[in-house]
This record gives structure tokens, C-alpha cells and sequence, in this order.
């Protein structure tokens, strides 16, 4: 497969997962900020999305102050933000545009109809105050994208470089969102937190998808060592930590048994990998969560630099 | 207005009507159809099929025009239909015609025969910039050098066909040929299913037949074949990535591909793979940035190079544009008794050479009468349609002549054949077009039958360039005769 096609295949699926977790983010604080008594600064929620999405220096060179408006608009139709979701869903279709012939016409017909009605018909929703319809607008397009990228895209190469963007997208998307509230977890001396630490907690969880989950799996009340534990070591929660960096290293995996080279990305994904397997939850909050957190956002950003040194270029 | 209360525009062949009000055997069922149909679920089809293109993304590019450059090419719902026996003239004299084209490639490359032989002129192909001295001597895998080309064409009587002109560089429509075929199919299956309609779908795979045919001889057992574009924003990128991927195909940029040692690679996951035929959309001037234009981006350097080398194809070959010139095009007729030493069968319009003073005279006498084109314009640009001109267009239009004769040739105005489009007002007559696609490799000449059927969309019109406010339709032609 082409050196280009496989980085616009990386590259529409990193975006179109942002798109997804922009949008994802930006829900779950729209509810904590509807709840009562926000502790702390009543903008703290709507400054926690701006840092989660990796968009706080753009934000800050633009608007002096946080608002709820200013983020909303800022994170969602703003063209001047190279992370809103507008610029991901155009970027995303503009890498799709380019490698039309090695998508299937059910994922490149969801992506243009994606871009067609945002110009169109949902170019307002937020303006006119619609944000709830329209973020589950986008998440609703990112699954039918991924959807259709799992029933009907060949599995070879194109497949792998698409899941790989993915993947690498949704473990920094992870990561960050549990850095932002790290706080929040660690242990203090009350074994379970009060109303507001609890609401915290499910503010975290919602935000991956992953409060059903959490009570299917450890049926039990909230406890923040097990919640770190669930996003960043359960291997079956798909958008932990783990669960991404293991599908990096099988994806990679399959790459290498096509050509019988491996790279340097080999390496530090199986490194990232088995250090998480063999992790435990006491060890990571020991050392430190946030800096535990940091060291992996710029791992995972290696592994990205090296995917893109072995094969895109 | 009602399919009943049609009437063809006066002095002008209608396809559908033979007189005012009896229609022509092949388009017996659409009448009856459009007279049963009711406008407004017309109008609902044709909005449906404006959808369906914009979703798929069956675009074209205007720049500078403001707004989203992507726009969508007008589809007219009512097919145009050839019937057999016409499609089996036009065919002939397509595959007669492109073989004389082709030979007269071979030759100026080579012998020069018909230079020689005084039959054309020699300095007209010799310093017509579209030759290329850099292909002198070379001759490509099979012989051939048009292996695609577009030719276009217009009717004017029952039997009556002119080539207007050839197009053998990267004639591009194809995609709307085969996207009109799959949405007609989707909108209107009754009415396909109550024709026998000739089969267009197999193009892309006669395609990779034509261009795995020319393969250099030291290419692999199955030759790698590749798509070669200027990139997204070109205006018929749509169409690249279509024959591409119909083809199963890699569709690569000019970035893609590399020359080492006269053979050419593209950069792959798995590491240079050899590429053996490329079909290209990139004009000649901007292949080889060692060879033609140094500041081209779009290009391989080291590409003519390995061309000459005989390791690699370029689908059409380099200086193929010498023939569909328009002052060349006024030869085709002897370039066909020359080299095939037949009769045409497709006409010729006859052509007044403004670079000749007895011409020039007759042409800036006639100017309201007169098509005037420039020699190398294309696209609908830079052309006068003397009867639709002003007065002071006309005048405008003189001077330019005169002040550059040999850049200009004219026509007669052809009165076009008008074909039932579904337009604002109802179903009315507009003037149309045709543009077979004719493919030419190593064992020889195929057509998809039918072509892309461009229609003039505004009343009176004879401009069918999708740049200049042209539609397309559908291009049916019959297996068999309707009884």
C-alpha cells in the first residue's frame, strides 16, 4: 500500500476519534455544569474541557477568560481551531477524499454525508442552542464511521493503519482526561468521597463511556483506586490505556508478518505494552498518577512519530 | 410543458421526433413513458439523483468563483438513445478514425512519411508546440500512443455524425458515463428494464486490459499498473480515484513515485515497488521537471527518462496532443486515406484556417455565421458562436483574429441535434453532444458502446462544457431495434 494512503487512512481515524472525544468531553461537562453546587470556581469544568481536548494554549491566545460560550464554540464549530470538531470532521474528510479508493463506499459515503450536513443543515445547531443534539450528532457519525469501517473495510494494511490511528488517538484522549482529573483520585483518608468526589467520579466515567461498565465489572460503589484501575489496566474496558496499547502492539504485529521487518515503533509499543500488563494500580498512584499519566502521553506520541518514520513517509 | 406538446426546435434534428409529432422508433417507449410520468415526481427523481451524486461525491472543482469550489454537474433524467444500427456507424468510424490518429503518431515520431509525402504540412506539426522533440526516434510498447481518447462529436441529420474534435491527451468524462448508468439504474429500473440497453459497466476492467497490454516486455508476469493525478484539487479528481479504484489500482501522486536507474518506483509500506504501465492525468508539460517544466510539483523527475529507457508506459504516451491540435484535426480525413487507404466514415466539419490569408478573408466576412475557436483553447473557453454574438463581440473577436491569425480556426455553426431534457419550464428540446471513449492497446481497439452525452442546459444554447453551464445524460444505445 502506498506510504501516503496509509497516512491518510492514519490520519482520517485519529480525527474522526477526536472529533468523537471532543464531543464526548464537552457532554459530560454540558452536564456538570446544569448540576448544583459545582465545588470550586463555577468555570473550573469548562476550563478542565479546554485542557482535556489539548486545546489550552490555542484557547488562551484567543479569549482571555473561560466561558461556557467561549469553550462550547471554541471546541465545536470554531474554524479557527484546528481542534474543533468542525476542523477534525473537515480534516478527516479531506483525508478520506484523498485515499477514496482504498475506503469501502459505506465508510467514504458516512464521512462526505458527515461534512455535507455540517456545512448544511447542522452549521446552526449550536448557535441556536441545540449543543446535546448536536454532539450526539458527531458521536452518532464517529460510530457510524467506525461501524462501517469494522463491517465492510478488507482487513489488511488499510484496515490496520486506520485501527492504529484510532487507537493511538483514543489512548491520548484517555490519558488526558484522567490527567485533567487525576486529583480527584487520589487516595484520601475517607474510603469513599463525599456527594461532590462522587459526582466527579461519574463526571470521569461518563466520559469514556465507561459507568455501566464500571458497576458490571466490579459491582461495587465508586472507589477511585478501582476507577484508575478500570481506565488504565483492564484490558477488557476498550478505551483504557491498556486495551488501546494492546491493540497498537498486535496491529503492528500483523504489519510486521507482511514485510518480516521491524521497526523501532515495535519496540517502544511491546515496551509501553508489558509495562501496563505487569503494572499494578498500588505501584502507578505510588510513584505518582500524574506523572504516570505525563510519561505515557509522551510515549504514546513516540510510538506515533515512529509509525509515521516506519511507514508514512 | 407535457411530453405531448413537444416540439422540436425548427431546421434542427430531434432525437426523439421524426416530424412534430411522430416519434423515432428507439425513443418510442421513453415518450410513452415521459407521457405517463407525472412532472412532479419527475422533479422529485431528479432532485434524488442531485443527492445521490453530492453524497457519493461525484464533483468537479471550480476555483475562484467563491463559496464550496465542489460542485455537482447538471444530470438530466431522460436518456438519450442511440439505436443499433446508428451505434454500429459511429463505432466503426471511431476505431477507423483513432487507428489513423495513432498511426500518425507513430509516423511523425518516426519516419515521417506523411510529411514527407507533402500530404501535411510540415511545420504545422513540427513546431506545433504539443510535439515533442524529446520523443523523437521512440516509438511506445505496441505501437500505441492514444491508448484513451475521447472523441467528441454531434449529429445533425439521421445519418449524419461530425467529429468536432479528438481529444488523445487525458480526455476525462468517463466516470459520468458510468455514474449517469448507476444512477439511472437506481432511479428508473422499469424503464431500463423495458430497453435493452447496451452494458457500460466493464469499462475500468477494458481499461486495465488496454494498459497491462502495453506493458514493457521486462515487466513482471502480471504487470503493477498505477493511476497517476495532479492531486485532490484537480477539477476531475473524482474521476481519477473512480478508475482507480475500479481497477484495483493504486492511485498515486507524482510524490508517490521515484526514478532509480531508469525504472520507477512508488513508495510503499512495504517499502519502492516497480510500477510498469501508468495511466496519467497530468498533462505532458508537467510529467518531468527534468525534461518539460522544471517548476512542475506534479511530476516525476527522471520519468521521460525511463519512458525512453522502455521501462515503463505512459498511458497516453508523451507528445500524443501533436494530433488532436485543431489545425492538425482539419487532416484527419487524409490521414486516413494515407495510412488505412479508406474512405472516412465519420465527417469531418469543414474548417477555415484563419493563418491563411483567402481564409481569413472568408471568415472575417462571416463572422455571424462562423464558430471561431481558438486553435488550442478547450473547456468552451475562448470561442465566438457568431449567430449568439453581439455585434460588438464580433468586432472584439476580429481584431483578436487579425492580430494573431494562426492561433485561430472556424466552422460553419452546426445546428446540433436536440434531445428531450427535463428543464424548468418541462421536457423541451436542448442541443447535445457525444463523447465515446475509445481504448487502444497492443491487440487493438475497443468502445464501450454509448459515451458521455453532454447537453446544453439553457434554451438555444450550443455550448455543452460543463464549464459553461453543460448537463449530461445518460447514453443508451439499443442491442436491439424496437419492433
Amino acid at each position: 500500500m502506498l506510504s501516503r494512503a496509509a497516512a491518510n487512512l492514519y490520519w482520517l481515524a485519529r480525527y474522526m476519534e477526536r472529533a468523537d472525544n471532543v464531543a464526548r468531553i464537552l457532554e459530560v461537562a454540558e452536564r456538570a455544569s446544569i448540576m448544583p453546587n459545582s465545588a470550586g470556581e463555577p468555570q473550573s469544568e469548562w476550563h478542565s474541557v479546554v485542557i482535556a481536548s489539548g486545546n489550552e494554549q490555542g484557547y488562551f491566545e484567543r479569549y482571555d477568560e473561560i466561558s461556557r460560550e467561549k469553550v462550547v464554540h471554541y471546541l465545536t464549530v470554531d474554524t479557527s481551531n484546528p481542534g474543533s470538531i468542525r476542523s477534525c470532521i473537515e480534516k478527516a474528510r479531506a483525508n478520506a477524499r484523498a485515499v477514496r479508493t482504498v475506503l469501502t463506499s459505506d465508510i467514504w459515503e458516512a464521512l462526505n454525508q458527515t461534512w455535507l450536513d455540517l456545512i448544511g443543515d447542522k452549521r446552526e445547531d449550536v448557535a441556536r442552542g441545540e449543543l446535546q443534539a448536536f454532539l450526539a450528532w458527531v458521536k452518532e457519525r464517529a460510530q457510524m464511521f467506525s461501524g462501517g469501517a469494522h463491517a465492510t473495510m478488507l482487513r489488511d494494511e488499510g484496515y490496520w493503519f486506520l485501527r492504529l490511528g484510532t487507537m493511538i488517538e483514543r489512548a491520548d484522549n484517555t490519558a488526558r482526561i484522567l490527567d485533567v482529573k487525576y486529583h480527584i483520585l487520589l487516595p484520601t483518608d475517607e474510603g469513599i468521597g463525599g456527594g461532590m468526589d462522587y459526582y466527579q467520579w461519574t463526571v470521569l466515567l461518563r466520559s469514556v463511556s465507561a459507568s455501566r461498565s464500571y458497576y458490571y465489572r466490579y459491582r461495587d460503589t465508586l472507589r477511585p483506586w478501582q476507577i484508575a484501575e478500570f481506565l488504565i489496566l483492564s484490558e477488557e474496558m476498550p478505551r483504557s490505556l491498556i486495551a488501546c496499547v494492546a491493540e497498537v502492539h498486535s496491529l503492528l504485529d500483523e504489519i510486521a508478518k507482511l514485510d518480516g521487518r521491524r521497526h523501532e515503533c515495535h519496540r517502544l509499543a511491546g515496551q509501553i505494552y508489558s509495562h501496563l500488563r505487569y503494572a499494578r494500580i498500588g505501584d502507578i498512584f505510588e510513584t505518582g498518577l500524574h506523572e504516570f499519566l505525563v510519561e505515557f502521553i509522551d510515549r504514546n506520541h513516540r510510538v506515533s512519530d515512529e509509525i509515521a518514520d516506519a511507514y508514512l513517509q | 410543458m407535457e411530453v405531448n406538446s413537444y416540439r422540436p426546435v425548427d431546421h434542427c434534428f430531434d432525437e426523439m421526433m421524426r416530424t412534430r409529432t411522430a416519434p423515432r422508433a428507439a425513443y418510442q417507449k421513453v415518450r410513452e413513458w415521459l407521457a405517463a410520468a407525472d412532472p412532479a415526481s419527475l422533479d422529485l427523481r431528479r432532485r434524488e439523483a442531485e443527492i445521490l451524486f453530492m453524497r457519493i461525491g461525484v464533483t468537479f472543482a471550480v476555483y475562484g468563483e467563491g463559496g464550496d469550489p465542489e460542485r455537482i454537474i447538471p444530470f438530466d433524467i431522460i436518456p438519450r438513445v442511440i439505436n443499433g444500427r446508428e451505434w454500429d456507424l459511429i463505432a466503426r468510424g471511431l476505431e477507423q478514425r483513432v487507428r489513423a490518429l495513432n498511426q500518425f503518431l507513430v509516423d511523425v515520431y518516426s519516419k515521417c512519411e506523411i510529411l514527407h509525402a507533402g500530404v501535411i504540412d510540415t511545420d504545422l506539426v513540427l513546431r506545433n508546440p504539443a510535439f515533442l522533440p524529446e520523443m523523437n526516434g521512440f516509438t511506445p510498447a505496441g505501437g500505441v500512443f492514444t491508448h484513451v481518447a475521447g472523441i467528441d462529436m454531434v449529429r445533425v441529420g439521421e445519418d449524419e455524425f461530425y467529429v468536432l474534435e479528438d481529444n488523445a491527451r487525458t480526455p476525462s468524462g468517463v466516470s459520468y458515463m458510468l455514474e449517469d448508468r448507476e444512477i439511472m439504474m437506481r432511479l428508473f429500473p422499469d424503464l431500463m428494464a423495458a430497453h435493452k440497453v447496451a452494458p457500460v459497466e466493464h469499462y475500468p476492467t477494458e481499461l486495465l486490459t488496454t494498459l497491462k497490454s502495453v506493458a514493457p516486455s521486462s515487466g513482471g508476469a502480471d504487470p503493477t499498473v498505477v493511476v497517476l493525478t495532479p492531486g485532490m484539487y484537480n477539477s476531475a479528481y473524482y474521476e481519477h480515484t473512480y478508475l482507480a479504484d475500479r481497477m484495483g489500482v493504486e492511485l498515486v501522486e507524482g510524490q508517490d513515485l521515484f526514478v532509480d536507474e531508469n525504472r520507477v518506483y512508488m513508495r510503499t509500506t512495504r517499502g519502492p515497488q516497480q510500477v510498469d504501465v501508468i495511466y496519467r492525468r497530468i498533462d505532458d508539460d508537467f510529467l518531468d521537471p527534468l525534461t518539460f517544466n522544471p517548476n512542475s510539483t506534479l511530476g516525476v523527475a527522471g520519468l521521460i527518462g525511463a519512458v525512453r529507457a522502455g521501462h515503463v508506459t505512459l498511458a497516453n504516451a508523451p507528445g500524443a496532443g501533436v494530433c488532436d491540435d485543431k489545425s492538425v484535426y482539419i487532416h484527419v480525413p487524409e490521414m486516413i486515406e494515407f495510412y488505412l487507404g479508406e474512405k472516412p466514415i465519420l465527417k469531418n466539419v469543414p474548417t477555415y484556417r484563419c493563418g491563411r490569408e483567402a481564409d481569413r478573408a472568408y471568415v472575417l466576412d462571416h463572422l455571424d455565421e462562423l464558430v471561431v475557436k481558438e486553435v488550442r483553447g478547450s473547456g468552451g473557453y475562448g470561442m465566438l458562436v457568431g449567430p449568439h454574438a453581439t455585434k460588438a463581440e464580433q468586432a472584439a473577436f476580429a481584431e483578436r483574429i487579425k492580430a494573431d491569425p494562426d492561433e485561430y480556426i472556424a466552422q460553419p455553426t452546426l445546428a446540433l441535434s436536440t434531445s428531450p431534457t427535463f428543464v424548468d419550464q418541462g421536457i423541451a428540446p436542448r442541443h447535445i453532444d457525444l463523447r465515446p471513449f475509445v481504448l487502444m492497446g497492443a491487440k487493438g481497439v475497443s468502445i464501450v458502446p454509448g459515451g458521455l452525452t453532454r447537453v446544453a442546459l439553457r434554451e438555444g444554447s450550443l455550448v455543452v462544457n460543463s464549464s459553461q453551464g453543460g448537463g449530461t445524460k445518460d447514453t443508451w444505445v439499443l442491442l436491439e431495434e424496437p419492433c
